[in-house]
C-alpha cells in the first residue's frame, strides 16, 4: 500500500489535469486553482520544515564544533535576528513598507549582498570565456566569432568600430541578426526536445513507469 | 459695448454648436464566448463615425436583462476599440447590450444586441489540435514501451555525461572525497526537479556501493523531504542501509543567491571530488560551475534551461542538454520500458520536423492559413 | 614554462582584478556614448505615446535584488514615462520582493522636480498592489477578476476602497502591460497565460539572459516590444530621453567588454603559439 497509494494518487490527479485542459465545464475550471491553493499551503508549512532542519543541522555543527562552525553559528544569527525585526519591530502587517527596520536591513544589507552575488557573473563570465573560447575546431571558432560579434555589438565600442559600414552590416546589426535567427532556431529547436522530454517523463509518471522520484525502482 | 455682446455671444452659439454628441455606434454584437466555463459574454461593434481624438473619449458596456429594461454599466473600453468581454453574467439567462459612446457633449447610445445567453461548454474546440498532438505523442510512445517490453533490442545512442556517472563517483571514492547533488532551484513542481532526484537515486545507489560520502544541499523544504526519501530507499537497495544518515540531506534557504553563497562556501570548503548539477537552474548556474571548476571537481550538469546550458557547457565537464536531463533516468536504469519511452519521443520529434519542413515550404509559397493548425489557445 | 605557457595559466585573479577596474574606472568618466534604438524597443516607445491621457497602465515588477542593476533602471525610466505622459499606472509583483523593488524605483522616481510638481496621489494616479502567491494563476485569476487575485495592496488598504481600482475589474480595462522580469514567473507565463487568453497588449524588460528566450514573441506579435538587459534600459532612455542610469552603466559594460574580448584574444594567441609544443 505504501508504494501504491502514491501511484494512484498521481494517476489520478495526472489524468483529471490532462482532461481539464481540454474541458471547461465546471467543476473541472475550478480545479486548477483550488490545487495551487493547496500546493501554495503544503510549501507554506513545509518551509516551517526547512527552517527546522537548517536550525538543526547548524546547531549540530556548532555543538560538535565541526569544521566551518562559525558560519553555522553566523546563519542562525542571522535567522533569528531577521525574524525578530520582521515580527516585533516593524509594524505589523506594513513590515515592508519604507520607514520600518525590516526595510532597513533589506535595503542595507539583503539587497547589496544579493546584487553582489549576481554581480560574482561578471568576473566568472571573463574567467569562463577565457578559457572555453579556444579556436580548437571549426565549431569552437564559430562560436569564439559569434560571441565576439555580439560582445562587441551590445555595446557603444561597436558603434564606433563600425559605424562607417553600410547598415545591416554593423556589429549591432550583426549581432541582432545572430540573435533573431541562429539563436532563436537553437532556443526553438533545444525547447521542442525539452517539451518532448517533458511529456514522455510525465507519462511515465503519470502511469506509474517511472518511480524512482517516490524512492525506489 | 453692442459689438462685444453680439461677438460674445456668436462665439458662445460657435461653441455650442460643435460641441455636439458623437454619432452612436452601431451593428452591436453579442455572442457566448466560446470553449470556456460560461459566465462569459463577448460583445462586438462598430466604432462611432467620431471616433477620434477630442471627440469620442471611451465607451461604456451597458447591459440588461430586457431589450426596453433598465440597463447597468458593466465595463468601460477605451477609444478605438470594439470589443469588449463581459464576465459578469450568469448562465441560462437571457441577456441584451447596448454600447455608449463617451464624449464631453454627452453620451450617445447604440440600439441593443439582440437576446444571448452564456453556458459551459463541454470541450475546447479551439484546442482540438493539441489533443490530436497529445494522442499522436502518446500513442507513439506507449507503442515503443509495449514493443521493448516484448524484448526487441533498441538503440539508443550514448550520451558521455550519463555515461560518466560511474567514473565520477569512483573518482570521489579513491580522493576520499565527498559527493555533492544538487537537484536545481525549483520546487518540486518543475519537471526538471522530479528529473533531477530521479538522477539522484542513481547517483546515490552508486555512492552507497562504492561507499562514497554524498551530500545533497537543497534549496526547497518539500525538495529536502522527497530527496532524502528516495536517498534512503537508494541506500538500502545497495544493501547499505546503516551508512545512510538524515543530515546527508539538509535545507539551506529559497533565496537563490543565499543558497549559491552556501553552495559556493561548501565547495570551497570541502573540494569535493564530484559534483552534480542536475535540475533547473538559473543566474546562479555559472557561479557554481566556475567554482567547481576552480576546485578541480568533475562536474556533470544537466538542465533544461535553454538560457543557462552555454553557461554549463562552457564550465563543467559534462552537460545533458534539455531532453538529456528527461532521458538520464532511463539510461541509468537500462529499464527496457523507459527505454522504449525515449524511441517514442523520437516519433514526436519526426512529426516535428516534418511540420516544420512542411510549414516552410508552405509559408514560403504565400500561404499562411495552415499554421493557424498550430496554434493552441 | 615559457612566456605563453604562462599565459595560458594565469591566475584568474588577475583576470578579476582586470575586470574589477573596466567596471569601477567608468564611474569617474563621463564621456558621451553612443547607442542606436533598435526596432523592439522603440516599439514599445511608440506605444506608450501613442496612449490616450488618463489610459490605465500596468507593470509588474518580477525580480528581486540580484537583478535589480539589470532591471532597476528600466523600472524608473518606464514609472517616469507612464507618470510624465498622465497614465494611471498600478503596480505588482509575481515575485514578492517586485513590488518591494517597484516601491524603491518610486521613491526614485518622484524625486523628479516636474513628478513633484505634478503632485501625484497614491490611489489616485498610482497604486501598488503587493505580491500575491500563484505564479501564473494570479495572471489567470487576473483576467477574470483583479480584486480577487489582490483583495489588498501593499500597505494592505481594501483596493475597492482605492478610487483609481473601482472601475478596475480585468485586463479589458488595462490599456498596456509592462513586465519587468527575471526569470519564472516572467515574460513567458505572461505571454502564455495573460496575451494568448485575454489579448491585452504587453511590452517586455528582461535581463539580458533571458531577452533571447522571449524574442522570439516579438517576432510572433504577442509582445508589443522588449526591452534586453542593460543595453534595452539605455536604448528606452536614449529613445525617451529620460536619462537614469543605464546609459552610465553602459560605459562599464563598454571596458569590461572590451577586457574580455583582450583575454579571449590573448587566450586564443597563447594557444595557437603553445599547440606545437603540446603536440
Amino acid at each position: 500500500m505504501r508504494r501504491e497509494v502514491p501511484l494512484i494518487i498521481t494517476a489520478a490527479c495526472g489524468f483529471i489535469f490532462i482532461i481539464q485542459f481540454f474541458i471547461p465545464h465546471p467543476p473541472l475550471n475550478r480545479i486548477q486553482d483550488v490545487f495551487n491553493d493547496w500546493v501554495n499551503i503544503i510549501a507554506g508549512f513545509a518551509i516551517v520544515l526547512g527552517i527546522l532542519n537548517l536550525l538543526r543541522v547548524n546547531l549540530n555543527k556548532m555543538s560538535k564544533k565541526s569544521k566551518g562552525w562559525p558560519y553555522a553559528l553566523f546563519t542562525i544569527l542571522g535567522l533569528l535576528a531577521y525574524v525578530v525585526i520582521g515580527l516585533a519591530f516593524s509594524g505589523g502587517r506594513s513590515f515592508q513598507n519604507p520607514g520600518t527596520a525590516f526595510y532597513w536591513v533589506y535595503i542595507n544589507l539583503f539587497f547589496p549582498l544579493n546584487s553582489t552575488m549576481f554581480a560574482l557573473l561578471a568576473f566568472f563570465v571573463a574567467s569562463a570565456s577565457y578559457r572555453a573560447f579556444r579556436a580548437r575546431n571549426k565549431e569552437a571558432t564559430l562560436l569564439l566569432i559569434a560571441a565576439t560579434i555580439l560582445m562587441l555589438g551590445r555595446v557603444p565600442l561597436g558603434e564606433y568600430l563600425s559605424g562607417w559600414l553600410p547598415s545591416g552590416w554593423r556589429l549591432a546589426d550583426l549581432s541582432d541578426w545572430i540573435m533573431d535567427f541562429p539563436q532563436t532556431a537553437g532556443q526553438r529547436a533545444i525547447m521542442m526536445g525539452i517539451a518532448l522530454g517533458i511529456i514522455s517523463t510525465s507519462l511515465r509518471i503519470i502511469l506509474g513507469i517511472e518511480r524512482t522520484y517516490l524512492g525506489g525502482d | 459695448m453692442k459689438k462685444i455682446l453680439v461677438s460674445s455671444f456668436l462665439f458662445l452659439a460657435a461653441g455650442l454648436i460643435q460641441a455636439q454628441v458623437p454619432a452612436p455606434p452601431t451593428d452591436v454584437k453579442a455572442y457566448d464566448t466560446p470553449d470556456d466555463a460560461g459566465n462569459s459574454i463577448s460583445i462586438e461593434w462598430v466604432m462611432s463615425a467620431d471616433d477620434k481624438e477630442g471627440v469620442v473619449t471611451g465607451y461604456e458596456i451597458l447591459r440588461s436583462e430586457s431589450p426596453q429594461g433598465e440597463y447597468t454599466r458593466v465595463g468601460d473600453a477605451p477609444r478605438g476599440t470594439n470589443s469588449y468581454i463581459d464576465s459578469g453574467p450568469q448562465n441560462g439567462k437571457d441577456y441584451f447590450y447596448k454600447i455608449r459612446a463617451l464624449s464631453a457633449a454627452g453620451p450617445s447610445d447604440s440600439e441593443p444586441s439582440a437576446a444571448v445567453q452564456t453556458k459551459a461548454q463541454w470541450f475546447k474546440r479551439n484546442r482540438v489540435n493539441g489533443l490530436v498532438a497529445l494522442l499522436l505523442l502518446s500513442g507513439g510512445i506507449l507503442y515503443f514501451i509495449r514493443k521493448a517490453r516484448s524484448g526487441k533490442e533498441i538503440y539508443i545512442r550514448k550520451i558521455a555525461g550519463i555515461e560518466a556517472v560511474e567514473e565520477a563517483v569512483g573518482r570521489a571514492t579513491e580522493m576520499g572525497r565527498k559527493i555533492v547533488f544538487i537537484p536545481g532551484i525549483q520546487d518540486m513542481d518543475n519537471m526538471q526537479t522530479i528529473a533531477g532526484i530521479t538522477i539522484l537515486g542513481h547517483v546515490a545507489r552508486k555512492a552507497a556501493e562504492y561507499e562514497a560520502k554524498l551530500e545533497v544541499p537543497v534549496s526547497r523544504a518539500l525538495v529536502m523531504v522527497a530527496c532524502r526519501e528516495i536517498t534512503k530507499q537508494a541506500f538500502t537497495a545497495a544493501g547499505r542501509p546503516d551508512a545512510y544518515k538524515d543530515d546527508m540531506v539538509y535545507y539551506i534557504t529559497d533565496d537563490q543567491f543565499g543558497y549559491t553563497a552556501a553552495l559556493d562556501g561548501l565547495f570551497v570548503r570541502e573540494k569535493p571530488a564530484a559534483i552534480f548539477m542536475q535540475g533547473a537552474f538559473f543566474a546562479e548556474s555559472l557561479i557554481l560551475a566556475e567554482t567547481g571548476n576552480y576546485i578541480g571537481a568533475i562536474q556533470i550538469a544537466g538542465t533544461a534551461q535553454p538560457s543557462q546550458l552555454p553557461f554549463f557547457v562552457a564550465a563543467c565537464d559534462y552537460t545533458l542538454i534539455g531532453e538529456e536531463l528527461f532521458a538520464a533516468s532511463a539510461y541509468l536504469s537500462k529499464d527496457v520500458k523507459l527505454l522504449g519511452s525515449l524511441k517514442g519521443q523520437d516519433v514526436g520529434k519526426f512529426l516535428m520536423m516534418a511540420a516544420i519542413l512542411v510549414g516552410v515550404i508552405l509559408t514560403s509559397l504565400g500561404v499562411y492559413d495552415l499554421s493557424r493548425i498550430f496554434t493552441v489557445r | 614554462m615559457d612566456f605563453w605557457q604562462k599565459l595560458l595559466a594565469v591566475d584568474r585573479r588577475v583576470i578579476f582584478a582586470l575586470v574589477a577596474v573596466a567596471i569601477i574606472i567608468p564611474f569617474f568618466l563621463n564621456f558621451p556614448i553612443k547607442i542606436t534604438v533598435s526596432p523592439p524597443v522603440n516599439a514599445v516607445y511608440d506605444y506608450i505615446e501613442k496612449l490616450p491621457t488618463g489610459s490605465l497602465v500596468m507593470i509588474s515588477c518580477d525580480y528581486d535584488p540580484p537583478s535589480a542593476p539589470e532591471l532597476q533602471p528600466m523600472t524608473e525610466t518606464m514609472l517616469k514615462h507612464f507618470f510624465l505622459k498622465d497614465l494611471k499606472v498600478i503596480i505588482l509583483g509575481l515575485w514578492p520582493q517586485g513590488s518591494v523593488q517597484a516601491n524603491i524605483a518610486l521613491e526614485v522616481v518622484m524625486r523628479d522636480p516636474i513628478l513633484k510638481a505634478k503632485n501625484l496621489k497614491y490611489g489616485v494616479d498610482y497604486v501598488n498592489l503587493g505580491f500575491t502567491a500563484g505564479n501564473e494563476f494570479v495572471i489567470i485569476r487576473m483576467g477574470t477578476d483583479i480584486h480577487a487575485a489582490f483583495p489588498v495592496d501593499f500597505n494592505g488598504t481594501k483596493i475597492a476602497e482605492l478610487p483609481l481600482m473601482q472601475n478596475v475589474r480585468n485586463f479589458n480595462n488595462i490599456a498596456f502591460v509592462f513586465n519587468v522580469s527575471a526569470g519564472y514567473p516572467g515574460t513567458y507565463e505572461w505571454v502564455i497565460f495573460g496575451v494568448d487568453r485575454y489579448r491585452f497588449k504587453l511590452g517586455a524588460g528582461n535581463t539580458a539572459v533571458q531577452a533571447p528566450l522571449v524574442s522570439p514573441y516579438v517576432q510572433s506579435g504577442q509582445l508589443i516590444g522588449l526591452l534586453g538587459g542593460m543595453r534595452g534600459a539605455a536604448e528606452y532612455e536614449e529613445v525617451s530621453h529620460y536619462f537614469g542610469k543605464a546609459m552610465g552603466f553602459m560605459r562599464s559594460q563598454t571596458f569590461s567588454h572590451a577586457v574580455v574580448i583582450f583575454f579571449i584574444i590573448v587566450g586564443n594567441l597563447a594557444y595557437f603559439m603553445t599547440r606545437g609544443k603540446r603536440t
